[in-house]
């Protein structure tokens, strides 16, 4: 079965409160969507949803493919040296072998051994993107992630997801950043009034 | 699914390297000196009251390391990654249990031997007691795994875990205590109450843990 992400007629509703309705959108192999809105709008309510952490109030999500999420936490050891943490998840995800190459790539190869709780919060940021590299996942579900992230970062982070969409990807950002996805599905949520 | 093993070698390494499994241990023997103190230097009576001493005793350093069994992985978001990984919580509780009963359990019986010497029991005695723990030690183990995941994230979350977690503890006390003076049948009590502990609490913490998502 080929990649797929779809959300059919959802409803997001958080604390009582309605963040999105009726919401549809399908992503195939080398799709991509990038949600936007202000903040509480429910961008990371909709990551979640499509993660599976949390069910719709109304609607069906469909997807095909393994998860890699950035959340808002880096979910990292922070007393183990970085290659350490990510090799963590890197070995229940049976890839053992892609930690340096995903370190290498968001240019973290020289802080491998140094302790999660010293990186910066930039760093960290890669660091939790590393992880998602290193999953081999199809879907990427990315929560903010040009938070604290410098110009050049960003770029990396653009060229990442392009690569990630050419291998026949599927990537749902959710940011409030500019974040450039050439063709991606604009999915803007309203105001929270 | 390989991953649960590596999850409890994971919450094994950092009960010991963050001095969290330590420090129960070093509670219980205190709680248990505090009694020679308060009561006196009378050995037949503290040689009766013992094994109750250092059940009471274990009881409460129970309820030490609840607060940060689940709600700092919570923050963290590792419960999520597991999640999306496709492992159901109450299999990720189930191995939270199994690493807190091996962080806390052996260290814990060592220090009974210990503190049957300061109160000091008879060999009998002490064997008796070491049995209970070793019986009902996975059922506490289980108690408190629920328990963090119940109160994780909420405000007073230690003093409302204290509240939550030691009358249910109540029946572990009673039988493990009581297999001291009431031999067989107590310890086949304790065993089915920890049974139940054990069975029990990896889905009311996945359920909670769930819960505490949405």
């Amino acid at each position: 079965m080929s990649t797929r992400l779809a959300f059919d007629g959802v409803t997001g509703v958080r604390g009582g409160r309605t963040l999105f309705e009726a919401l549809s959108f399908a992503l195939g192999p080398g799709d991509a969507a990038l949600v936007t809105g202000p903040n509480g709008a429910g961008k990371s309510s909709l990551v979640r949803i499509a993660a599976t952490l949390l069910a719709p109030f109304a609607g069906r999500v469909s997807r095909a493919g393994d998860i890699a999420l950035l959340a808002e936490a880096h979910a990292l050891d922070p007393e183990l040296p970085l290659a350490r943490a990510l090799g963590f998840w890197a070995a229940l995800d049976e890839r053992r072998g892609s930690v340096g190459p995903a370190l290498a790539v968001l240019r973290l190869d020289h802080l491998a051994d140094v302790p999660v709780r010293m990186l910066s919060t930039g760093q960290r940021r890669r660091a939790a993107m590393a992880r998602v590299v290193a999953s081999g996942a199809q879907l990427w579900l990315l929560d903010e992630p040009a938070n604290g992230l410098d110009a050049v970062a960003v770029g990396t982070l653009e060229a990442l997801i392009a690569d990630h969409r050419k291998q026949g990807g599927i990537a749902l950002v959710a940011t409030h950043l500019p974040v450039h996805l050439p063709g991606a599905v604009p999915i803007a949520l309203g105001d929270a009034a | 699914m390989s991953g649960l093993a590596a999850l409890v070698w994971r919450d094994l390494r950092r009960a010991w390297a963050g001095g969290g499994a330590a420090l129960p241990v070093a509670f219980f023997l205190l709680a248990t000196i505090l009694f020679p103190f308060a009561i006196g230097p009378d050995a037949a009576l503290l040689a009766r009251i013992g094994g109750g001493v250092i059940w009471a005793a274990a009881l409460l350093a129970a309820l030490l390391p609840v607060e940060r069994l689940v709600a700092p992985d919570l923050e963290a978001g590792v419960l999520d990654q597991f999640a999306v990984r496709g492992a159901s919580m109450a299999a990720v509780a189930a191995a939270k249990i199994a690493a807190h009963w091996l962080a806390f359990a052996p260290p814990l019986m060592l220090a009974a031997v210990i503190a049957a010497g300061l109160l000091d029991l008879p060999a009998e005695t002490l064997g008796m007691v070491e049995l209970g723990l070793l019986i009902g030690t996975p059922g506490l183990a289980a108690l408190a795994v629920a328990t963090s995941a119940l109160v994780a994230g909420l405000r007073g979350a230690s003093a409302l875990a204290g509240l939550v977690m030691l009358p249910l503890a109540v029946p572990l006390l009673i039988f493990g205590a009581g297999s001291l003076a009431g031999g067989p049948a107590a310890l086949k009590l304790l065993a089915a109450v920890s049974l139940v502990l054990v069975a029990g609490a990896p889905f009311i913490a996945g359920a909670a843990i769930r819960a505490g998502n949405s």
